[in-house]
């Protein structure tokens, strides 16, 4: 019972990695989708933003023009994007030229716009917030929205509202957040992005292709490493923890068994034969949390997935598998080799009379 | 009387509690020939268990020596007092001390392992268990087995490795009667039909009829 409720206790720090490197990884992999989704070859951000953050909607409409000047440039839409939660945001679009770059939306419940108020929301926004087509939506920038149709998800964002009344609600009339362009063939986004970058057009803009772009969606890029340092704070409190369970755990175990490890040492068991079986059941146990562990980490994406399928996004990570195995296995260990070392050091004939 | 398999001289034995120096031996010599069967009896804190820790490996000695089998193991180290636990000896105790969460085969076989042996006993062991009578007892753990059930498995746990020497610590204290009786009858059968030799603490006269001679504690001394 003990090694059990040990077991699950060692589980928790491995299920706290593995979920949050998952939402991490997740989060990151679904915006890299969704931002492919647009079928556009090139990005254009403005000045002074990360790939991860946008602050407002500086970009003047006229940017959109230039572009849609350049050789090879097949289309270049504006985008404004506004947000409405720590993890939400709602997209202002032309929905024509999105259609066009993107193929358009898949509708599974209603349509396109027909009205300025209008709003698409994808699959997973409305199964958390339980919409569909015709229903009334309120808590996107105070405003009322219809939700005009209920669109498969992997496109854009999960909210897509008209961009002039994104533009007017959020007091920027003529501007946008970001460009989008497609490229008439693929050989030429080099020389579409090169001609943008030129002196002459856009030198200070981010200007990515979208294969770039989406490769630079990485854990490590977020918040300039702020993530990747939270991973591994996270990590190094998972082996604070798995070492003290298993210290906590191992010493009443050993308490427990002082009788036995007299009998042991009697027969004649070495330091280190009592020390190694100490190590070996804390070793199965950390197996044991790692193994229950991984598996409460697919009840919790299960369970988010359920709750929050559009806020939150947590990949399966196996390649995480081994390194949250290891991490509490070194917990374990370190947990485990005090009192191991005391039963090990035991007096045998104390041991034998302990009761 | 051939050449002493267990030879003490002016052992001692002083223990620490608190701030008093207790003087549990105080000087006992004592030879023990090979084959013997010997009977340790004495009132308490006469020293009989310590003599038995320490001929034991268990404890080491304040002064004097103690070899076994030609062997001082008064200046042995904890190492060196772990190999002669392993290999020059085996202890029957009150208690029985099996562990209870392996069967009576499992407890008998970590004796071997912890020896280096293999886990296996050799075959000839299995007539060894018909004579203590649990060789049909051997998959069941201690819980299911009567005292004096338990003490033939401890004293087959103890010789399985064959040491020179058995050390059985108020082997029938526990035990009532009729199972004190098989218990000391299987102990003269192995000192009988293997020659093992056996030092047997007890306060029970009767008990101490089986061994081929008795010596008598006191204050920590031998007195007869």
């Amino acid at each position: 019972m003990r090694s059990l409720l040990s077991m699950f206790l060692i589980a928790v720090p491995v299920t706290l990695i593995l979920c949050l490197v998952g939402l991490s990884q997740g989060m990151l992999a679904d915006s890299a989708r969704r931002a492919r989704g647009i079928g556009a070859d090139v990005i254009v951000r403005p000045p002074q933003t990360s790939v991860l953050t946008l602050s407002g909607a500086p970009i003047p409409e006229k940017v959109v023009d230039l572009i849609r000047r350049q050789p090879h440039v097949a289309l270049a839409i504006g985008m404004i994007v506004h947000p409405v939660s720590s993890v939400s945001f709602v997209s202002g679009i032309d929905l024509a030229g999105f259609d066009r770059m993107s193929g358009g939306f898949k509708y599974l419940q209603g349509g396109p716009f027909r009205g300025p108020d209008d709003i698409i929301v994808d699959e997973y926004y409305a199964q958390q917030h339980k919409l569909h087509a015709g229903d009334e939506v309120t808590d996107v920038l105070n405003h009322r929205w219809r939700v005009s149709g209920v669109a498969e998800g992997g496109k854009l964002a999960r909210l897509a509202v008209p961009i002039a009344t994104l533009q007017d609600l959020t007091g920027n009339k003529g501007k946008v957040s970001q460009i989008f362009v497609k490229v008439d063939k693929a050989a030429d986004i080099a020389a579409v992005v090169a001609e943008l970058k030129a002196p002459e057009n856009l030198p200070e803009y981010n200007i990515y292709t979208m294969e770039e772009f989406t490769s630079l969606l990485t854990v490590e890029n977020v918040q300039g490493g702020a993530l990747s340092t939270f991973i591994h704070v996270m990590v190094g409190i998972g082996v604070v923890i798995g070492f003290a369970v298993v210290l906590l755990s191992m010493y009443m175990a050993v308490l427990q068994r002082t009788r036995e490890i007299g009998i042991l040492k009697a027969l004649g068991a070495s330091r280190w034969y009592i020390l190694k079986i100490i190590l070996a059941e804390a070793v199965i146990m950390g197996i044991g949390g790692t193994i229950v562990g991984i598996g409460l980490s697919f009840a919790a994406r299960a369970l988010i997935q359920m709750l929050y399928p559009a806020s939150l996004t947590q990949a399966i990570t196996p390649e995480w598998w081994p390194i949250a195995g290891g991490i509490s296995l070194a917990g374990v260990l370190l947990g485990a080799l005090y009192p191991g070392l005391s039963a090990a050091a035991q007096d045998p004939i104390e041991a034998l009379a302990y009761e | 009387m051939s050449e002493a398999l267990i030879e003490i001289r002016g052992l001692r034995k002083v223990y620490r509690v608190g701030k008093v120096d207790v003087m549990a031996l105080r000087g006992v010599d004592l030879d023990v020939p090979p084959g013997d069967f010997l009977a340790i009896v004495g009132p308490s804190g006469s020293g009989k268990s310590t003599l038995f820790h320490i001929i034991g490996g268990l404890t080491p000695a304040s002064g004097g020596t103690v070899r076994i089998a030609g062997q001082d193991i008064s200046s042995l180290t904890d190492a060196g007092r772990t190999e002669l636990r392993k290999k020059k000896v085996g202890f029957v105790f009150q208690k029985f001390n099996l562990l209870p969460n392996l069967t009576a085969a499992d407890n008998i076989a970590i004796a071997r392992h912890i020896a280096g042996r293999g886990q296996a006993p050799e075959p000839e062991f299995d007539e060894l268990l018909k004579l203590l009578g649990i060789s049909e007892r051997m998959d069941h753990k201690p819980a299911a087995l009567s005292g004096g059930e338990q003490q033939r498995v401890a004293i087959a746990r103890a010789i399985v490795n064959h040491p020179a020497i058995l050390l059985a610590d108020e082997p029938t204290g526990n035990l009532d009667s009729e199972n004190s009786a098989a218990v000391l009858e299987v102990m003269r059968d192995l000192n009988r039909r293997l020659g093992q030799t056996i030092l047997m603490i007890t306060h029970n006269p009767e008990a101490a009829a089986f061994a081929h001679r008795t010596v008598r504690m006191r204050d920590g001394r031998i007195v007869a």
